[in-house]
């Protein structure tokens, strides 16, 4: 196995279309089945329900070199819902950062490179050690005015869940984001409606979610997350602005693409049997 | 491909077929909330993993489910406690030491306030890694003044202590075991009373002093010793905070036992710095060795991997005892 990634694979031309971008985010989901497989278990339905807005940022948004992965240039992306770092890892995978390979170690013995969490003291293309949630705005507001002080022209990404927005610290990071006109900075949330307790409208409900990041100062857009051409025109801000913040409100459902796991709780996180998987890779249209 | 059945979310620290009890902090807090309606239940967006999914059942107009916000659990905690509740407030242990501390500091520890918080997920007890191992609770709730600080071991301890920390007045800090949950202390003569140290078993070679988890592990390693010709007491030391000094200092005494102190948690700030400066204030000396987590971010996996090589296996606490012989 190599240790070092080769880069993109050489048929990869950027951006993909709609029909790549399709295959890529049934790739992903496929990804992380597999790294699921090979650990027994997973978060399945919280992977599955951002495989469409990871796709689309690696392979139709962001400018990153996957042989620099610390090319000061590049644009950021935060994984905040750190819970779905397999999604991550396949588009890492895909975009050439890492080796394929390393799927088939996911949490498979201790050192492994890919685990529940991302981590940047194993993943190169990583750009924030996740696995609390509600860090990652704060942490892409400081990134977002680094670029700024700079005069770099990057973006920051920073996918949430739609329950880490329970987190306070989320909406201190939404204040300052606005006071600071922070346009380079994109926030994302999948809002696959359940957490670890429930359905969020009654966990604790967000609505009317929109109105709440308006009133904080940001241009919001509200779009169906699994449909990839308005998330392909969403995730293009514009560079070097010093306008609001964005926020893209994604609707999603949980466990996209699995029959039995589609809006379903309990996988937010379960294990697998051999039979489950089969046909988990069934109906995302590959053999295994 | 074959499920491997390593992985971090397999996060049992029971052996294969031990004895357990399924969530006994749960079924605990239903039986005790019957007699004494001012117990209400709380958490953030984590009832399923400590637990208290149990008690939202059988008493849901005591419960209150304040989404994934634990500053917010914490300060609603205290603003019901002030008013005679009595809350039990649940998350993991990372977010109330690490994301909550100044509110428990503060709004709850600074005036005494009745809230009893038990987190689950204490030490090496998940393979999620640094971000969900709470290898520093001890240490960062040690420090708080008047916060009771306990680390039960098993099933029967959990079930006591919670009835236990209910009678206390004050704030209580739990280290919680939940899911299905060993049964180990049903063989030996003991009863958990708050702020008492208790010796489990006798042994003239080694004293081992031990908390939570790693008093489990401390009986089968004495058991797996004495097969050795190897006497080790077991002193179980499940309130961390106020310290049983008197009984350490008893059992420590002029022995001349090696003393193992094990604990599941960081050398740094827990139990082993808690009993070696109880000792040196006292002037006694002994042969003090340390079982621990190391003063490192941990790292993801299997749990038994881990533990093995974090050296809080049984196995492994075997060999490093005896090479201290």
């Amino acid at each position: 196995m190599a240790l070092a990634p080769a880069g993109p694979p050489s048929n990869l031309e950027l951006p993909l279309d709609v029909a790549g971008l399709a295959a890529m985010a049934r790739q992903n989901r496929l990804d992380a089945a597999r790294m699921f497989m090979v650990a027994g278990n997973g978060h399945f339905g919280s992977c599955f329900s951002c495989a469409e807005i990871v796709t689309v940022l690696y392979f139709a948004a962001m400018r990153v070199d996957p042989l620099r992965p610390d090319w000061p240039d590049r644009d950021r992306f935060i994984l905040g819902k750190g819970h779905a770092a397999p999604a991550l890892y396949s588009g890492l995978i895909r975009r050439g950062f890492i080796p394929e390979g390393w799927i088939d170690e996911y949490e498979a013995r201790v050192g492994a490179r890919l685990m529940t969490h991302p981590s940047r003291r194993y993943q190169p293309g990583v750009d924030a050690s996740q696995g609390a949630l509600g860090h990652g705005l704060s942490i892409g507001v400081g990134m977002a005015l680094d670029a700024r002080l700079a005069g770099r022209d990057c973006v920051t990404y920073v996918l949430m869940g739609d329950g880490e927005t329970n987190e306070g610290s989320v909406w201190e990071a939404a204040a300052s984001a606005a006071k600071f006109r922070l346009g380079n900075l994109v926030g994302i949330v999948d809002c696959n409606g359940l957490s670890v307790d429930g359905r969020l409208a009654e966990v604790m409900p967000m609505e009317p979610f929109a109105d709440k990041w308006r009133a904080f100062g940001w241009n919001v857009i509200r779009l169906d997350g699994h449909d990839l051409p308005a998330l392909v025109e969403a995730l293009q801000p514009p560079r070097r602005d010093d306008g609001p913040p964005t926020v893209v409100l994604a609707d999603t459902v949980k466990g996209k693409g699995v029959s039995f796991m589609e809006d379903v709780r309990a996988w937010h996180a379960d294990a697998i049997t051999a039979e489950q998987y089969a046909r988990v890779v069934a109906e995302l249209g590959a053999s295994p | 491909m074959s499920p491997l059945r390593t992985s971090a979310m397999i996060a049992s620290i029971a052996p294969e077929g031990a004895r357990t009890v399924a969530a006994p902090f749960g079924h605990a807090l239903v039986a005790l909330a019957a007699g004494r309606p001012e117990i209400v239940g709380m958490t953030a967006d984590l009832a399923r993993y400590t637990d208290l999914h149990i008690f939202a059942e059988a008493h849901p107009d005591r419960f209150y489910q304040m989404g994934m916000a634990e500053q917010l659990l914490f300060g609603a905690a205290a603003g019901l406690a002030r008013e005679g509740f009595v809350p039990f407030a649940t998350t993991y242990g990372v977010f109330a030491s690490r994301r909550a501390y100044d509110f428990i500091y503060m709004a709850i520890a600074e005036e005494r306030l009745d809230v009893k918080i038990a987190c689950a997920l204490p030490g090496l007890t998940t393979g999620y890694g640094p971000s969900h191992q709470a290898t520093d609770d001890l240490a960062i709730f040690r420090s708080v003044p008047g916060l009771v600080v306990i680390d039960p071991c098993d099933a029967l301890e959990i079930e006591q202590a919670t009835a236990a920390i209910a009678a206390h007045r004050g704030p209580v800090y739990m280290r919680l075991l939940r899911g299905k949950v060993p049964l180990v202390l049903d063989r030996y003569d003991y009863r958990f009373e708050l702020g008492r140290a208790a010796e489990l078993r006798p042994g003239n070679d080694v004293l081992f002093v031990s908390t939570g988890l790693l008093t489990m592990r401390a009986l089968e390693a004495a058991e797996r010793l004495e097969a050795d010709g190897i006497g080790a007491a077991v002193l179980h030391v499940s309130t961390i905070k106020p310290l049983d000094t008197q009984t350490i200092l008893d059992a420590v005494g002029a022995s001349g036992r090696l003393v193992v102190v094990a604990e599941n948690h960081s050398v740094i700030g827990g139990l082993g710095e808690a009993v070696a400066a109880a000792l040196l204030s006292q002037g006694v000396r002994c042969d003090f060795r340390h079982i621990g987590l190391p003063d490192a971010f941990l790292d993801a996996g299997a749990l038994p991997t881990l533990h093995d090589r974090y050296g809080i296996s049984t196995d492994a606490i075997v060999a490093r005892v005896k090479s201290w012989l």
